[in-house]
């Protein structure tokens, strides 16, 4: 099919192999792509999102959670918030959705080759880190130590359960989880604490270090200064910025900020460019 | 500087007022005029041509606020305000109301009641043109009016200047931006957009005092007052609902009474 | 190829009967109530003559107003997508636009193909034919001439028209499509002799430099020239909906049980759901914001990203504006005073 005819709008057709219920709201959608062609043929880097359709509803825009080292399936992460996420939230395993992509740029893997990678999450934002993590974990032997700070506001909405577990049994990975304050339950074996202050405390060394960040605005406007504070420079800060998206492609003009449109020169930028950008994102 | 404007200076000046909404000439005639300086005070006109309603930024929170506000508004703005007041969405206090009389003379409201009396005088006629126009349009077939609304509403772009220029659509959400459900559709089509002018003219009932804001702003040039004002004449007959003025037993739409005649139910 | 003919006024009427005769699309302006429009032709008086510009661009013929991007049916578990057949676009002319309506196709194409090439656009700006007339007059809401365009400008036309005094016309054909319609339809025709276009055109005054303006809007985000210029925005979709290069679009479902389609509408920046997120939080809460993103999108980032300006000079937005947001009189502020 030549690029011409290609219609930029109309969805893969995906079955949904697996759905997996993360915490109060939040499934994990592992999905096939139904021709098993398309399947083989599909290459996405660590970062990139897809624009996901529950027909009838509408289009969703999540990142692509699985690695692009594990192929044969994609997984998406997702909250049921509004129409097409409701929608989501009421199919089965079985169920065919739509899924375009993949779109965006990539957390530059290939820069951070010898370097120390320091992964901060928040809640419902671990999901675009997981690609990056497990991407890392894959290909364990070109990166130094990788510390993974991860925090909810309760034991019930940390995400990746399973997961969280594997990567705390891992030798060469230093995971720190935390829940709000109030949200601990007696068992809970992890720290208490606000992201941002449960960082500051780790303090982990900003010298040859990458920093992922990916939360809730709130989350990101108090963990920046305690970077800062560590050492960290903004050329090596990343993030993945989100905001309203429809087409995916850069043409319905919904996600552009200032010169920039987040779903083809983002979504993930250093702080360095983020602090170029108007502050309406 | 005329009578208004030495007004609205005064006004600025010792400060009882924080802006003096009014019109000042446009580009192609009038346009609305934030005055919140008194110096700027001799830019303000009000005669005939002013006839958009300036009503419609007395519920815009982002422009007013909390700020005590003066307004120059013209016949159909009165009635608007009165409207506005029944439904609780203006304050006596923070609301001065300026006009000219038919002798050009300058009026100053500061109570609601002063305007009632004001327009007590002066009932809404309905223009001429318009009330031919309708009669046409009623002596047409079912199928014939249809028609007549539907090759209107094909130029129709949904861009919804009708709603943003209507003083008295003011919710925050509206209907049509709600998507859970999607209760009209966003895009253009005429059936649609029939849906949506439906809507729009339920939701006027017994509210819209015949401004023509709606008509005047659409840039297809679609008679869209015609409906609403249709809808005015239905009213009276209906219920006797006075067009223009606030109705004494309540809103239509949302006053309910175990008595009334549902005979129009076939 | 480039050809210049001179044709009289009969021969122009000739040609335009034999187009819609022959049952080409043929849109030209034509007034409806108070406004003018275009409208499929079923005869050349339709024509409309004395106005300035028409009420909406042509943008539609390229970029509808809503369109069917494809179509779905669930069955069970399956379901199962559909293409409309894009081959079934007819050819149609658009007769009688102006150097400014050809020109909004530049920024539209590219937004449309920067990257992802977008076939619907492109199917349907393939089957266009754009014959477009110069101007003899213009009005104040007009400034084509600030923004790189011009009366007479061809960039974009397959033909361009110009109307002489005595109603003869001098035509250029301009491109191969322009070209073969000559062949098919024109039967009256002479070489264009000593005929000068630019003695008939309009006086367009620039009135600010496209340049400067682009310096000051690179440092203005933070001016309070965006407050102060939007107060009486209603924030409707008017300046953006009859706009010739404005692109922004929606894509909704259209779902009815088990099947449904999925649509893709025009938009405007200036509704404030546009940018509004699911959780609540929307970067640009107040219209200023919007205004702001309106003007500097058109004339600050569309320039540095496609080298387009996203605006044509066509004044359209300020004529329908129900508040005289009169965008020539904002950028001329801008550019001026900084």
């Amino acid at each position: 099919m030549d690029e011409m005819s290609t219609n930029i709008y109309l969805p893969h057709l995906m079955v949904i192999e697996k759905i997996t219920n993360e915490a109060p709201g939040v499934k994990t959608f592992r999905l096939k792509f139904k021709d098993e062609q398309e399947g083989e043929a599909f290459q996405f880097k660590a970062g990139q999102f897809g624009e996901y359709s529950a027909f009838g509803e509408g289009e969703s825009t999540f990142c692509i959670a699985s690695s692009p080292t594990r192929k044969g399936y994609i997984e998406c992460t997702f909250r049921q918030a509004g129409r097409v996420t409701t929608g989501l939230s009421k199919l089965e395993e079985g169920n065919t959705i739509g899924f375009r992509g993949p779109f965006g740029n990539t957390f530059p893997m290939e820069e951070w080759k010898g370097k120390n990678i320091l992964f901060v999450a928040g809640g419902i934002a671990l999901p675009p880190m997981r690609c990056v993590i497990w991407n890392a974990l894959d290909t364990r032997e070109n990166f130094k130590n990788i510390t993974i700070v991860y925090g909810a506001k309760s034991v019930n909405d940390l995400v990746y359960k399973e997961e969280l577990k594997e990567w705390d049994e891992r030798p060469d990975v230093n995971l720190i989880t935390t829940v709000d304050p109030g949200g601990e339950t007696p068992d809970w074996k992890g720290k208490v604490g606000f992201v941002p202050s449960v960082l500051e405390a780790v303090a982990p060394d900003s010298e040859n270090t990458i920093a992922v960040v990916c939360g809730p605005p709130i989350m990101i406007k108090f963990t920046f200064p305690v970077l800062e504070k560590l050492g960290f420079k903004d050329e090596n800060i990343y993030t993945t910025l989100e905001n309203r998206m429809k087409c995916g492609v850069g043409k319905c003009g919904r996600c552009n900020v200032g010169k920039l449109y987040v779903c083809k020169d983002g979504p993930v930028f250093t702080k360095a460019q983020l602090n170029d950008l108007p502050p309406e994102y | 500087m005329n009578n208004l404007g030495r007004t609205a200076a005064q006004l600025l000046e010792e400060k009882s007022v924080a802006l003096v909404l009014g019109f000042e000439e446009g580009s192609k005639g009038p346009r609305p005029f934030f005055c919140r300086k008194a110096e700027d005070a001799g830019r303000l006109i009000l005669d005939e041509r002013c006839n958009h309603n300036l009503a419609t930024y007395l519920t815009k929170k982002e422009l007013i606020g909390t700020d005590r506000v003066a307004l120059t508004a013209h016949l159909p703005a009165l009635r608007t305000i009165l409207q506005l007041s029944a439904e609780n969405q203006l304050s006596e206090d923070r609301l001065i109301v300026l006009t000219t009389n038919e002798k050009g003379e300058a009026v100053r409201f500061d109570r609601f009641e002063e305007i009632s009396q004001y327009l007590a005088d002066r009932p809404l006629e309905l223009d001429p043109s318009d009330q031919k126009l309708i009669a046409d349009l009623r002596k047409m077939t079912r199928e014939e009016r249809w028609n007549f609304w539907m090759a209107e509403m094909n130029k129709c772009v949904k861009c919804y200047a009708c709603r943003a220029a209507c003083p008295l659509c003011y919710c925050t959400r509206c209907v049509v931006e709600v998507n859970c459900p999607q209760w009209v559709q966003s895009w253009s089509a005429p059936l649609t957009n029939m849906e949506w002018q439906i809507n729009r003219v339920m939701h006027m009932a017994g509210r819209c005092v015949g401004c023509g804001a709606c008509k005047r702003a659409c840039p297809v040039g679609i008679p869209i007052h015609l409906l609403t004002q249709s809808m005015m004449e239905d009213l009276n007959n209906e219920f006797g609902v006075v067009p223009g003025t606030p109705n004494e037993a309540g809103n239509v739409l949302s006053t309910y009474k175990v008595e009334d005649k549902e005979n129009f139910i076939k | 190829m480039m050809e210049n003919l001179h044709i009289s006024k009969r021969g122009l009427e000739k040609w335009l009967t034999q187009m819609i005769e022959a049952d080409m699309h043929v849109f030209g302006p034509v007034h409806t109530s108070e406004k003018v429009d275009f409208q499929r032709l079923t005869s050349s008086e339709e024509v409309a003559t004395d106005y300035v510009q028409t009420t909406q661009s042509v943008k539609r013929f390229a970029f509808p107003k809503a369109e069917v991007l494809f179509s779905y049916q669930k069955n069970g578990k399956e379901t199962t997508l559909e293409e409309p057949d894009l081959k079934q676009i007819p050819e149609t002319v658009l007769w009688k636009v102006r150097p400014c309506d050809v020109a909004g196709f530049a920024p539209l194409s590219g937004i449309f193909n920067w990257d992802y090439t977008d076939k619907f656009y492109n199917a349907r700006r393939e089957k266009l034919i754009l014959i477009s007339f110069s101007c003899t007059t213009c009005d104040e809401a007009c400034f084509c001439t600030s923004v790189h365009g011009g009366p007479g400008n061809t960039a974009g036309s397959d033909i361009q028209i110009t109307e002489l005094p005595d109603g003869s016309v001098l035509v250029e054909v301009l491109t191969e499509k322009g070209s073969s319609i000559v062949k098919r339809f024109v039967t009256e025709s002479e070489p264009a002799g000593e005929w000068v276009k630019e003695n008939y055109l309009a006086d367009v005054p620039v009135r600010f430099n496209r340049e400067e303006l682009h310096q000051k809007l690179a440092t203005a985000f933070d001016s309070s020239v965006w407050k102060e210029q939007s107060e009486r925005c209603l924030g409707c979709g008017v300046c953006a909906f009859v706009c010739p290069t404005c692109a922004c679009f929606d894509i909704q479902e259209d779902a009815k049980g088990s099947s449904g389609r999925r649509i893709r509408c025009w938009d405007s920046c200036g509704f404030s759901l546009f940018t509004l997120h699911t959780s609540g939080h929307n970067p640009r809460t107040t219209q200023s914001a919007r205004w702001r993103q309106r003007i500097l999108h058109k004339f600050s980032y569309m320039p540095d990203r496609l080298n387009q300006t996203g605006c044509t000079g066509c004044g359209r937005c300020s004529r329908a504006c129900p508040v005289d947001m009169n965008i020539l009189e904002h950028l001329t502020s801008i550019a001026n005073h900084g």
